[in-house]
């Protein structure tokens, strides 16, 4: 065991955990930041993607002691962002959820997109979201719910 | 306005206000409407009789809930049976919210008699049901304010959770509900008819999207509950193989580890680990050194079955289905004859929510939280597993991330796991976690099958001969749905092929049901998934060597009286002008099917890149009867489509060596992505007021074999073997 | 006749030099051969190394990485990207840390990415490219970030993500995964000699 400071949506958190311990099973367990979600395990399936220092990771695969002092955002506090709340509008606005299992990361993975590229492409949606499954199979939403709030954001 | 002060008058009062529908299989339901009461020091809270408000909850700010008797894990029925309810009550939508039915008898599917999702039945079946509910809570709602107003029922009417009366009365629902419960309730009333629907047949957005949009959605995986421990098992590498030894000293070494034992299984034995985080249970299982004893178990093996399925399909099996004259195949010449054979992968459901199930053991009593898609026969397996009788089990049903039928187990072997475990940990609750490796692996698949196909065609090129051998496991055999295989004959195996509207004169299907130990399991669409394949893509055939039109070829060859197909086909036709017009390298396939009584007919845009089918547009034409929520029919064909996929995956296959699986993960067994799922899809549905139809499963069946018929088209090649391992 | 015993000299002068000449040339030729042998067998346990999965999964003709030890595409459709660094939101460092994260078995090392399309040792069907093939990729400095022989020698010793082809860490099964033919350090000495030889390449094509 060991003790982690993680900057986690805005604030100073503590744990204690083993230090081989994923980032996703400290989010879930330790923080009780359940948005994020265990699909895999193995970074297949994107529904445990959060940011850290702004890059789009899956954190069912990096283990805290490899964090550092990196901010982590989560799905929780993504809306704060204006991005990430155009992107959650969008999303209902669109109707895209069916289970919504996979919809944090399917977000998480959306707004890193729209906050790299203002004006997507569907090949840069495609290639950007690639690593994400929904197996509803949501994916015709969210291509249309991604420019809906790419126009949204000007 | 606040709710009068209830007494124990209220109560029987309350109680006698029970609504008594009888319907077919499912004995009684109950409606109550619910008002939070003041309780006082002086008066006793009612004893909670289980269930004591069934469906729906007016409450004082005007908020109406109304509890659904589904599980929601997707198909956005949460949203549906709220807006079928909510119109007959003309309730305000706006202060609509829903949740989910815990297990009890009055919460049962009215036709199938267990509480259920499946069958494509959650607005099938419980359309009637939660409409009822509506107009008699409603006219218990007029009744209560006509009385106030000493005028006549049929002096008033309701709009937005308000009843108008004469004179600008008006009262809103949360001021009439207490009123509204002591009334007896109506045996009859009146339903609207179609022009008077305000919400059904109308686009209305889920009401469980924002949740799902920030996280706060809470899934059976996310339950936590103080002093929750975590539980995996080391499940057997060979189903039903049992320990023979474990070591698990290092296991056990591991801080945070509270247990390590060997249990039963369903089949075999395993060993459950048992600790205060999920990562310290995975973590140790990873250290178990376990023997595994696989004395006298059969050890399936992919390429052996292939071969005893595919010799299997060159006899006749039981008969399924038999019309004309057996030997007429053998009078035509051999030139106009066909010889198909297909094969088709196991298939898990691997669901985005990995399979889970939190069961507390009190003693005399216990709590179990799960998603389940059979909620009432895993609350009998809990109790059974606990040594209680199922009421002692309080079963609250979880939202759940996917299921596909998953969820839907006759011998609800998760929840089982999750109680044997916690047996042994009383007042401790135990969530069990089945990781992805343990579900790719954990068998309960959609089954392996070959089909083999005789086709005689007649002058007119359209088939006057049809002789078709399917091999497969029976999904009923074993279970307590045994007893619906009819002469050897388990229907979900041939449903879509021996039941087929396609006009064939001679037509003899007939099915072999081998044993293999691999549990199998329905799977979205279930028998369709295949049937329909092989169905639509030799009919494709038939008609390219025809030199007719798909569309036309299919509606010549289809009965009269397969109304939803022809108008689906008829509709589809109409709305894919662009198959007439196509970029070179893109070919245009067509499918329709019929499942669960919803037609569909797609086309689909298709070229080849990257050695893959690319799919860049589907259109769709639905005959469901009444669309109730046009926007959620709409998001289960673009989706379904999607998930249909995963048939045509380079790794949509689950295969086995020496007894094991070969797959563990996504990266082996891999659905569709958002690359290969189809770019856009356009939904039309076809106008109706007959009752509505299921949408959850119909959409599969027919996006595999619409694809490969446009590849056909590109490659001149016929695509018979699942899955598509290259083009 | 004085001239003829001068031009004898001349002539024995001359011809102690043609010899020696011819002798010097000899020796110079036969050792530059040798060099050229030893370049050129240094070379192949350079190309050994290059092509070795822990290598060459990442100098890929196509726009994905490989993985594994028989270097399958990588899963998850991840892809190159415009900087051989992936997309945004499915770049490299979603997964790939600045270590090793053996507790999940994925590996990591400083700046993780693609080598350039440049530097491809696979052809677009996923096959090795031949020993010359390689070796002028990698010589040829308007390819190879023009490195000289220097340069590449301290490429190979010193670049964190060629040091970790002998450092790859746990796969998600906890085994080790599989590492160069030869070490690191005969590594750097082959690539050394190879250098010192003049970086020969065999021919063909």
């Amino acid at each position: 065991m060991a003790t982690f400071h993680l900057n986690i949506n805005g604030s100073e958190k503590t744990v204690d955990v083993d230090p081989s311990t994923p980032l996703l099973w400290v989010l879930r367990e330790e923080l009780k930041l359940t948005g994020t979600k265990y699909g895999c395990g193995i970074s297949a399936c994107g529904a445990c993607t959060v940011h850290v220092a702004g890059i789009a990771t899956r954190s069912c695969v990096v283990p805290v002691d490899l964090i550092g002092d990196r901010p982590i955002v989560t799905i929780e506090a993504i809306g704060k962002d204006p991005v990430g709340r155009a992107v959650q509008n969008a999303w209902i606005e669109k109707d895209v959820v069916q289970c919504g299992y996979c919809q944090s990361g399917q977000i998480m993975s959306a707004v890193a997109l729209l906050k790299d590229t203002k004006k997507p492409t569907d090949k840069n949606i495609e290639e950007s979201m690639g690593g994400n499954l929904c197996r509803c199979a949501t994916y015709v939403r969210i291509r249309e719910a991604i420019k809906r709030a790419s126009q949204q954001l000007g | 306005m606040q709710p009068a002060l209830k007494g124990e008058n209220d109560l029987s009062l309350n109680r006698r206000s029970f609504l008594q529908v009888t319907t077919a299989a499912a004995g009684g339901l109950l409606v109550s409407l619910y008002l939070p009461r003041i309780t006082s020091a002086q008066q006793p809270p009612a004893p909670k009789v289980y269930p004591p408000d069934a469906f729906i909850h007016i409450a004082t700010d005007g908020k109406i809930n109304i509890t659904v008797n589904r599980l929601e894990f997707g198909q956005g029925v949460q949203t549906s049976l709220p807006m079928v309810l909510a119109d007959e009550l003309d309730a305000d939508w706006s202060q609509v919210t829903a949740e989910l039915a815990p297990a009890a008898d009055v919460y049962k599917d009215p036709l199938f008699g267990m509480q259920m999702v499946g069958g494509s039945g959650s607005i099938a079946h419980s359309f009637q049901q939660y409409r009822e509910l509506g107009a008699k809570t409603r006219a218990m709602l007029v009744a209560a304010a006509a009385d106030r107003w000493q005028v006549a029922a049929n002096q008033c009417r309701t709009e937005n959770s308000v009843v108008y009366g004469p004179n600008n009365r008006s009262a809103r629902y949360a001021e009439l509900a207490n009123d509204a419960a002591r009334k007896l309730v109506p045996d009859k009333v009146a339903l609207k008819n179609a022009s008077e629907f305000r919400l059904i047949g109308k686009p209305v957005k889920r009401l469980d999207s924002p949740a799902k949009c920030d996280g706060s959605q809470k899934f059976g995986l996310d339950l936590d509950l103080p002093g929750m421990k975590i539980a995996v098992v080391a499940h057997p590498p060979v189903f039903g193989a049992r320990v023979k030894t474990v070591d698990d000293r290092e296991a056990r070494a591991l801080a945070g580890v509270r247990d390590v034992f060997e249990m039963p299984l369903e089949k075999g034995t395993g060993v459950a680990v048992v600790a205060d985080r999920f990562w310290t249970a995975k973590r140790a299982r990873d250290l178990l050194k376990i023997d595994w004893d696989l004395t006298g178990l059969e050890r399936p093996d992919t390429a052996e079955l292939r071969a005893k399925y595919k010799q299997l399909a060159t006899t006749t099996g039981n008969v399924a289905a038999t019309r004309g004259d057996e030997k007429a195949l053998d009078r035509i010449p051999q030139p106009n004859r066909i010889v198909a054979e297909y094969e088709f992968p196991y298939l898990a459901h691997a669901p985005m929510e990995p399979l889970n199930a939190t069961v507390n053991f009190q003693g005399d009593k216990a709590e179990a939280w799960v998603p389940s898609q059979f909620q009432t026969m895993d609350q009998v397996i809990i109790a059974q597993a606990l040594g209680l009788k199922p009421d002692q089990v309080t079963f609250h049903t979880e939202f759940a991330g996917g299921g596909f039928g998953r969820r839907a187990t006759t011998d609800s072997h998760v929840p089982k796991e999750a109680a044997v475990i916690a047996k042994r940990f009383r007042d401790t609750p135990i969530k069990l976690i089945w990781t992805r490796e343990d579900d790719v692996r954990g068998g309960y698949y959609r089954p392996m099958h070959a089909h083999r196909i005789e086709i005689g065609l007649g002058p007119d090129g359209m088939p006057s001969a049809w002789r078709h051998v399917i091999v497969g496991q029976s999904l009923l055999a074993g279970t307590p749905f045994a007893m619906m295989i009819k002469n050897g004959v388990d229907e979900t195996a041939v449903e879509g092929t021996a039941d087929t509207s396609y006009n064939i004169p001679n037509f003899h299907v007939s099915v072999h049901h081998p044993t293999v130990n691999v549990p199998v399991l329905w799977w979205r669409s279930v028998g369709h998934t295949h049937n329909a394949f092989v169905m639509e893509t030799l009919i494709d055939e038939l008609a390219t060597r025809a030199r007719v039109d798909p569309i036309a070829y299919r509606k010549k060859l289809l009965k009269a009286d397969a109304k939803k197909l022809h108008s689906v086909l008829d509709l589809l036709d109409q709305k894919s002008a662009w198959r007439k017009n196509l970029a070179a390298g893109r070919a245009v396939g067509i499918s329709s099917h019929e499942s669960f009584e919803t037609a569909v007919a797609c086309a689909v845009e298709v070229s080849i890149e990257n050695k893959r089918p690319k799919i860049h547009r589907a259109t769709v034409a639905v005959n469901c009867g009444l669309a109730v929520n046009p926007l959620s029919v709409e998001s289960q064909f673009q989706g379904g489509l999607g998930f249909g996929v995963l048939q045509l995956m380079a790794q949509g296959a689950i295969t086995l060596k020496d007894g094991r699986v070969e797959q563990r993960n996504f990266d082996g067994y891999t659905p569709a992505y958002i690359i290969d799922a189809p770019s856009a899809v356009d939904v039309h549905i076809v106008p109706s007021t007959e009752a509505p139809t299921g949408c959850g499963e119909p959409p599969v069946p027919v996006i595999s074999p619409a694809v490969v018929n446009a590849l056909s088209i590109l490659t001149g090649k016929r695509y018979r073997t699942l899955p598509l391992v290259s083009v | 006749m004085l001239k003829r015993p001068q031009r004898c000299g001349v002539f024995v002068v001359v011809t102690i030099f043609a010899i020696c000449v011819s002798l010097s040339i000899t020796e110079a030729s036969k050792s530059r051969r040798e060099n050229q042998a030893a370049g050129l067998a240094a070379w192949d346990k350079v190309y050994s190394v290059l092509t070795s999965p822990r290598c060459i999964n990442c100098h890929t003709a196509t726009n994905y990485p490989q993985q594994g030890d028989d270097r399958h595409r990588h899963f998850a459709n991840v892809i190159r990207g415009p900087e051989g660094k992936g997309v945004a939101a499915l770049n490299c460092v979603s997964c790939h840390q600045e270590r090793n994260a053996d507790s999940t078995g994925v590996p990591g090392g400083h700046n993780w990415h693609l080598a350039p399309l440049s530097m491809q040792w696979q052809d677009l069907n996923d096959r090795p490219l031949s020993s010359s093939a390689v070796c002028r990729a990698v010589t040829d400095r308007s390819r190879n970030n023009n490195m000289d022989g220097a340069a590449l020698l301290k490429h190979h010793t010193e670049e964190q993500l060629v040091l970790w082809a002998w450092n790859p860490g746990r796969r998600p099964d906890g085994s080790l995964r599989t590492l160069p033919p030869i070490s690191h350090q005969e590594f750097v000495a082959a690539t050394r000699t190879w250098v010192e030889a003049g970086t020969p390449c065999p021919k063909g094509r």
